[in-house]
């Protein structure tokens, strides 16, 4: 009865395009905008941004970047880890090196870095395809593994090969407080959100749709092959760089190569599956998921007062982790996004039955 | 065998000779005995690669489906069996391993693969995923995590060969040769399997085309089924070797890691793809971390076998012997 748009007549081109041309939406995504940016840092308790809100936030940040290629242009790709890897050396390169640099300019550098990089290995996009280029996304993510554990230059002769970033500031306030590192991340993560989302629904997006849909024949219609695939690894890298520069600074603050392993882009490509291909709103609903998923089995033989050793819960973790992914694949094979979208086609008609 | 095969045997045979004749230029004719040991190791190794290749293969032909959980399965296989071997003779546990692999490739048709048909390869792909993260969280539930010693027989000690043509002979490792003499026969085994057969030949008809051999009245879900039997009947024999070699413990899950290359290399498609692919990656691995590793820093085989699958791809997108894939709007 609330969510319809009866009545919500567009009459000019700017309403048609809007973002969220349903009345209803904007005032739900505005009001949670309010509620994240002005409410939540005063309710929510240090554990809450340490342990929930800051790895959500950030690993959506990388599942968008790893939808775009994957959900948006079909390219599947096994080496996020390594972008992010990139993102975070990189940022760390810069702020050692270059010490007066602005972060929020370190973390844009960091993404350009990837970029170039994310476009290197995409190369071979253009001539393998599926598994095949899968497979082949595999070599950048253990080059890059390597690359980082052996070449000293770049973690600064460090002789653990561990680093640490740098204390966080901008304009001369510190980010220090969990509240404060939650607010800088929601920030980035929002930007490049709405960026993502007006990239994908304009006209590179619909390339990118149209190449991962059959590339042959949007090649016919005039889609040049080249250019989306290798914008939508250039973009898809640049967000996921950022999304690793926010991993190591603000969520991890002193890590090593095993940070970005090959694990890493499993998790993010589970995200992306779980929330849903092709949706902005799925990467945010996948990574809570798999955010939230292990606290959870972690706390459950407590709270069921069950014993078991730690060894035991992580192997039982494995099993159910495993089981409720095949799970999800068989019940909604499109995703949590695709689930959201028929509760909000129901609403639309509830609590009527026509 | 067609015109392509073989004109990719032969492509496959000169870059093995090429890589052959050019490392030894590197080393000096001198050290002639050594250079044929990395050689001969690099061989023994890529066999191995096959191993787990070939289980790859057979799943993606007959069903479509890249398997992530070869890996997991031979782990699994490795765990049943070195912990039945504590209770019972090994060819009792032996026999309940197989069992036991049969009786989970049943479980994967039946809860999985039945379930998610018609969907996108790459949904099915993280299904695998979600088993391999299962099978591993299962297998250590119930047989414990720590790293067992897997005895099957096979001698340690390494001989020398050739005593009489080269000064100092040359060391091979018979735990290699015993390993590449198994393969060779299941091979040989899979192949007459897949020819002689009546059910090899359903197999092969499922392969080519699922639609029309479901239309000739094969039943599809008993051949997924068979396949996923045979796969874990190759993860097993892989667990063993692998197994024996390196002890029995979750490490041995990365193997599938080391056959990914192997089977882009071969092409996805391909059974002799994938023993070609496992040599030619073995071989690399090998000349690689011992004559380029040095100068690189050390422990470049990691991402040596994927640059080489990858430079491989960019002049034969297919892998060596898959299938020439031709779009058509």
């Amino acid at each position: 009865m609330i969510y319809r748009e009866t009545g919500q007549f567009k009459t000019t081109y700017a309403s048609d395009q809007q973002l969220f041309p349903i009345l209803q939406d904007r005032i739900f995504v505005i009001g949670f905008l309010v509620f994240a940016f002005g409410v939540m840092p005063f309710i929510g308790s240090e554990y809450l941004f340490r342990a929930i809100l800051v790895p959500f936030l950030i690993l959506s940040l990388a599942a968008i970047g790893l939808n775009i290629l994957v959900g948006y242009c079909g390219q599947v790709s096994l080496g996020t880890g390594a972008f992010m890897a990139i993102g975070a050396y990189s940022a760390y390169n810069l702020a050692v090196r270059v010490p007066d640099l602005n972060l929020i300019v370190i973390f844009l550098l960091a993404g350009v870095f990837s970029t170039i990089v994310g476009a290197l290995f995409g190369i071979p996009s253009l001539r393998i395809k599926g598994f095949y280029l899968a497979v082949a996304t595999l070599a950048a993510q253990f080059f890059v593994d390597w690359l980082f554990a052996r070449v000293k230059w770049f973690t600064h002769d460090s002789s653990s090969g561990n680093v640490s970033a740098p204390p966080l500031e901008i304009f001369g306030y510190g980010i220090d407080t969990p509240a404060q590192r939650y607010l800088f991340v929601l920030a980035f993560v929002c930007v490049f959100a709405l960026v993502a989302r007006n990239l994908v629904r304009g006209a590179i997006g619909r390339s990118w749709m149209a190449t991962r849909d059959m590339d042959v024949a949007a090649e016919v219609i005039g889609i040049r092959p080249m250019y989306a695939k290798l914008s939508a690894f250039a973009v898809s890298s640049f967000i996921v760089g950022v999304a690793g520069a926010l991993w190591a600074f603000v969520y991890l603050g002193s890590w090593e190569p095993l940070a970005f392993d090959v694990n890493r882009s499993f998790q993010l490509l589970f995200m992306v599956i779980i929330g849903g291909l092709g949706s902005i709103l799925g990467s945010f609903l996948g990574a809570a998921f798999i955010v939230i998923l292990p606290l959870v089995l972690n706390q459950l033989p407590g709270w069921l007062g069950i014993p078991l050793s730690t060894a035991m819960i992580s192997h039982i973790e494995f099993m159910v982790f495993g089981a409720l992914i095949v799970f999800f694949l068989i019940v909604e094979p499109r995703g949590l996004a695709r689930l959201w979208a028929i509760g909000k086609e129901k609403l639309r008609l509830w609590p009527f039955p026509h | 065998m067609n015109i392509a095969t073989t004109r990719n045997l032969t492509i496959a045979f000169f870059i093995l000779l090429a890589a052959g004749a050019v490392s030894p230029m590197a080393v000096g004719s001198a050290k002639f005995p050594q250079w044929l040991e990395v050689v001969l190791g690099g061989l023994m190794s890529g066999v191995l690669y096959s191993l787990v290749a070939i289980g790859l293969v057979l799943i993606f032909k007959a069903s479509g489906v890249f398997n992530f959980a070869q890996g997991a399965m031979v782990l699994f296989a490795a765990l049943s069996l070195v912990r039945l071997m504590e209770k019972m003779p090994f060819v009792v546990a032996l026999a309940l391993t197989v069992a036991i692999m049969v009786a989970l490739a049943w479980l994967i048709e039946r809860l999985v693969l039945r379930r998610l048909v018609n969907q996108d390869p790459i949904v099915l792909f993280m299904a695998t995923l979600g088993i391999a993260y299962f099978l591993d969280g299962f297998g250590q539930t119930i047989w414990g995590s720590d790293i067992y010693t897997l005895n099957v027989g096979m001698p340690k000690e390494p001989k020398i060969l050739l005593e009489g043509t080269f000064e100092g002979g040359i060391l091979v490792n018979m735990e290699d040769v015993i390993a590449a003499i198994l393969a060779t026969i299941m091979v040989a085994g899979l192949a007459l399997f897949f020819q002689k057969t009546a059910t090899g030949r359903a197999l092969r008809a499922v392969a080519d085309d699922h639609q029309a051999a479901q239309s000739v009245g094969i039943p599809l879900n008993r051949i997924w089924v068979i396949v996923w039997s045979v796969a874990g009947l190759v993860a097993l024999v892989a667990g063993v070797i692998w197994g024996s070699k390196l002890g029995v413990q979750f490490s041995l899950q990365q193997v599938a890691l080391k056959a990914l290359p192997v089977v882009i290399l071969g092409g996805f498609t391909s059974i002799p793809g994938a023993i070609v692919g496992g040599l030619i990656i073995g071989l690399g691995e090998k000349i690689s971390e011992v004559y380029l590793g040095p100068m690189l820093g050390g422990g470049i085989e990691n991402w040596f076998a994927y640059v080489l699958a990858l430079v491989f791809l960019l002049f034969r997108p297919e892998g060596l012997f898959g299938e020439r894939h031709i779009d058509r709007v």
